[in-house]
């Protein structure tokens, strides 16, 4: 156990705590809250359906390895770890694709590879954009989602850039 | 842009499929992808509800009006749309925290609220406002401290450094919510543009 793991507990306990100390009658209010949870997933489960059908058909496909062939060779010419590209364009897309493709990283090269640690800072830069655009907008049932989807995707990009140059400067 | 992503995932991947004659395989992949989105929902609807609960005992506890009012200031400047004092602060700054500090259970019921409050104030319900795009930038660009996952999995490995990631991660994620930040800027103002 880490002190991580105390976080959420130690928080729930200064809610419930703090409520009691303000007179707040917790048990009532919680219920109240939590009311709305069934109400909220059930807005999210069509864009949830919609997404993952999508990203299930397109990673079933094979169409990634397509990607990460024509992905590692441009890497290494540009001087970066190659295999480590195609997930920055997993990352975005699919939260479990990444992590699979992450892993797979680990095994071939070993966590602590320049692979290895390029893969880890990529992860750790961004979300899984698609996901939480669906999740967030679904909740309010909005369909059009402006610029959010193009402005996230241009903010992973300078993200997943950013992790590429940094290992290199600390690990490279 | 949501429509033609879903397309090119969606048709691209079965058209991939297809030619490489995987079609028993394709049929499965779109029966999962409808089922892993229930395993989701029921996830979330559990955690959604433990959140939403004990935010409600904050919010009567005044606690989410004094978040509001403390960190409008700051936030103001990234959602001038928002009211200063409005609850939709308060949301968003918990969901700000909640990620910062890696409690992404946590971080998404909390993020909902925000967009509820924020729907409120969107004059075009059907389309996301100017402060839901920022707000979603903010989100998916990670802002997370310590990606205590990715530590998680290193460990997992056998990593012997497992932390050294910790710093690079921190300036790449930097990197990204600045960049979403300033690009969500500018489409706001294009956009505003167009419209007037």
């Amino acid at each position: 156990m880490s002190w991580t793991d105390l976080v959420i507990p130690l928080f729930v306990c200064v809610i419930i705590g703090g409520g009691l100390m303000k007179r707040v009658p917790v048990y009532t209010a919680f219920i109240e809250g939590a009311v709305d949870g069934l109400k909220v997933v059930g807005r999210i489960f069509p864009y949830l359906v919609a997404m993952l059908v999508a990203v299930e058909a397109f990673q079933a496909s094979g169409a990634l390895d397509w990607i990460e062939k024509a992905l590692t060779p441009l890497g290494r010419a540009l001087g970066f770890p190659g295999e480590v590209l195609p997930l920055g364009f997993l990352r975005p897309v699919s939260g479990t694709a990444a992590i699979g493709y992450m892993q797979m990283i680990f095994e071939r090269y070993g966590p602590d590879s320049i692979q290895g640690l390029t893969a880890s800072v990529m992860m750790g830069s961004t979300e899984t954009t698609l996901y939480t655009v669906s999740v967030y907008l679904g909740a309010v049932s909005i369909r059009k989602s402006s610029y959010a989807v193009k402005a996230g995707l241009i903010a992973d990009m300078a993200g997943l850039t950013a992790a590429l140059f940094v290992s290199r400067l600390f690990f490279g | 842009m949501m429509d033609i992503i879903w397309v090119i995932l969606l048709l691209g991947g079965i058209a991939i499929g297809v030619i490489s004659g995987k079609g028993t395989e394709m049929t499965q992949a779109l029966m999962d992808g409808a089922s892993r989105a229930v395993e989701l929902c029921i996830r979330l609807a559990g955690v959604c509800a433990l959140w939403m609960g004990l935010m409600e005992i904050m919010r009567r506890a005044g606690w989410i009006d004094a978040l509001a009012r403390r960190l409008g200031g700051v936030l103001h400047r990234l959602f001038p749309d928002i009211p200063k004092g409005h609850p939709a602060m308060g949301a968003i700054s918990m969901n700000l925290a909640a990620n910062m500090l890696g409690m992404g259970n946590a971080a998404t019921p909390l993020g909902i609220k925000a967009m509820e409050q924020m729907q409120r104030l969107n004059t075009t319900p059907d389309t996301a406002s100017a402060a839901m795009c920022m707000f979603l930038v903010m989100n998916t660009s990670s802002v997370q401290l310590i990606p205590t996952g990715i530590i998680n999995f290193r460990h997992a490995a056998g990593s012997t450094e497992a932390g050294a990631i910790v710093i690079p991660a921190l300036i790449a994620t930097a990197c990204s919510t600045l960049v979403g930040v300033i690009v969500a800027s500018v489409f706001r103002r294009i956009t505003r543009r167009r419209g007037s």
